[in-house]
């Protein structure tokens, strides 16, 4: 695919510029196979993703919906044995071609995971770390400023915006949760893929990610994977159904808005999960 | 077996549904053989059932609120539900309808005579009406789309009588001083029925989409009465 890696131009400021997508798609995956080792996974996945759009990918345990999701940022690629085939195309990029680099891969694709991972660290410091380690050459003012367009941005400004330099384990999870978000936002990503961003959360700290990701769609594209078919159902625009088949590889059963799959899914299959009679 | 409980309760709002439809269907056919019949008895025990079935329409309606609080219905569940509070809210105005019949029925009371055509053609509205209604219960019971959309065809033939009888009305009221009151009367119990006959097609629009997840809108709307010779009409 090196006519579209050649795509990709890289400034000296580090950032990748592209043309801007005409099809209004931010990823587009076709004939995506994820294995481990001799076990594939998952299977022939063909999934575009519309920019400034969240999508949620729903699925019994062992879909593959999680695989999934990592191979949209070549996050199974810290997995040794992992490999993907296929194609992921970022704006028409393949992000697997040959001479693309996963950390920039990455950058521009962040990733918010099910359990808050804040650094050992100040506040202040979890949202600067990730621009700094982008090379992120601004002033201290610059940076204060970047820290908090992020932390507003995740909707927890008002909240920690007093004590900075307390550490990010002061906080709730739910906190911790948005902490993370402004972390992956600070690094001024296109896509911020999300792995069961709630699963760890209690209810009002549930509702107030999923305020926020409705927000942060005006300036992102989202992809959240989650067991929560309420969840996805409330807080996502398209929805895509992953079922494990017979050999046990993840395969994409249905893709469609998400007021359809919920309310006349096309697939009976998708029909049973979500209707709770499946299996 | 996953979601029996939920099921088991989803079964019950259709029972419950069944219910209302088939007592209905009955009170339909009696309300018109009471008035033809001069029947105050079951004109008066008719206007009672009307409350019955108003509590029946609630109770549908609020345990399909508490599934949808309780069980998150999604899919052909969710739409089952929506059609269940929309279809229970039809029936329950059907029966209004009855209800009217019964009143003008005991107004008109024990006295005079009805015109002939009325007292042939009026049960016989009723009795196409009944019978869509007995069809579109069937289809809603088996979640049959197809049957649903057959039925509303049958329309016609009550809009068809509905047209005969208000020209023999208005002629009536014509053809004597002082018959204005009583063809009022006649004219209200034909548009009640006419009426109920249409909400059965409202209730086949919500079928369709409980089977498939779209509605489509028949053709019911309320039939303007043809329009009057007035030179026939006697002074």
């Amino acid at each position: 695919m090196a006519s579209t890696v050649n795509t990709v131009t890289r400034s000296n400021d580090g950032s990748v510029s592209l043309a801007q997508p005409a099809n209004g798609l931010a990823l587009e995956a076709s004939g995506l196979n994820c294995y481990y080792g001799d076990f594939r996974a998952v299977k022939e996945v063909d999934l575009e993703i519309k920019k400034h759009a969240i999508t949620a990918l729903i699925g019994p345990s062992g879909c593959g919906k999680s695989t999934v999701l990592r191979a949209f940022n070549r996050m199974n690629d810290l997995i040794p044995v992992a490999r993907a085939e296929g194609e992921v195309l970022l704006h028409g990029a393949n992000i697997y071609a040959p001479g693309v680099d996963p950390v920039e891969v990455r950058r521009r694709i962040g990733m918010v995971f099910q359990r808050p991972n804040p650094f050992p660290k100040s506040i202040y410091e979890n949202v600067a770390w990730g621009a700094k380690i982008n090379g992120f050459k601004g002033s201290k003012e610059d940076m204060d400023q970047l820290v908090e367009s992020s932390l507003r941005s995740a909707a927890i400004w008002d909240e920690v915006k007093d004590k900075l330099d307390e550490s990010g384990y002061s906080l709730s999870g739910g906190q911790q949760q948005r902490l993370c978000i402004a972390r992956t936002i600070a690094v001024r990503p296109e896509i911020i893929l999300m792995d069961e961003p709630a699963s760890a959360l209690d209810p009002i700290s549930t509702l107030r990610i999923e305020e926020l990701i409705q927000d942060l769609k005006k300036n992102y594209t989202i992809v959240i994977v989650t067991h929560n078919m309420q969840q996805a159902a409330r807080a996502s625009d398209f929805t895509a159904f992953f079922n494990m088949d017979s050999d046990r590889a993840g395969y994409l059963v249905e893709y469609d808005d998400t007021q359809t799959i919920f309310t006349s899914p096309a697939n009976e299959l998708t029909e049973q999960y979500i209707t709770g009679r499946f299996g | 077996m996953a979601r029996e409980y939920f099921d088991n309760e989803l079964d019950k709002l259709k029972s419950a549904v069944l219910v209302m439809g088939s007592e209905i269907e009955e009170n339909l056919v009696l309300v018109a053989g009471a008035l033809i019949a001069r029947n105050t008895a079951v004109a008066e025990r008719l206007i009672a059932a009307d409350l019955v079935i108003n509590k029946q329409r609630i109770d549908v309606v609020m345990n399909s609120l508490t599934l949808i609080a309780t069980q998150q219905p999604m899919a052909k569940d969710m739409r089952f539900i929506a059609a269940v509070i929309e279809i229970a809210g039809e029936l329950e105005r059907m029966h209004d309808y009855v209800k009217g019949i019964a009143k003008t029925s005991l107004e008109i009371g024990q006295a005079g005579t009805l015109l002939p055509s009325f007292a042939e053609d009026f049960p016989r509205m009723a009795a196409f009406a009944s019978d869509m209604l007995s069809r579109s219960m069937v289809a809603f019971s088996e979640n049959n789309a197809a049957l649903a959309r057959s039925i509303p065809k049958w329309d016609d033939h009550v809009d068809y009588l509905f047209n005969r009888l208000y020209v023999d009305i208005v002629e009536y009221a014509g053809s004597a001083p002082g018959l204005i009151a009583h063809a009022n009367q006649l004219e209200w119990t034909i548009h009640n029925m006419e009426r109920a006959a249409d909400r059965v097609i409202n209730v086949c629009e919500w079928v369709v989409y409980m089977a498939t997840g779209e509605y489509q809108e028949f053709d019911s709307e309320y039939e303007a009465p043809p329009a009057i010779d007035r030179s026939n009409v006697g002074e």
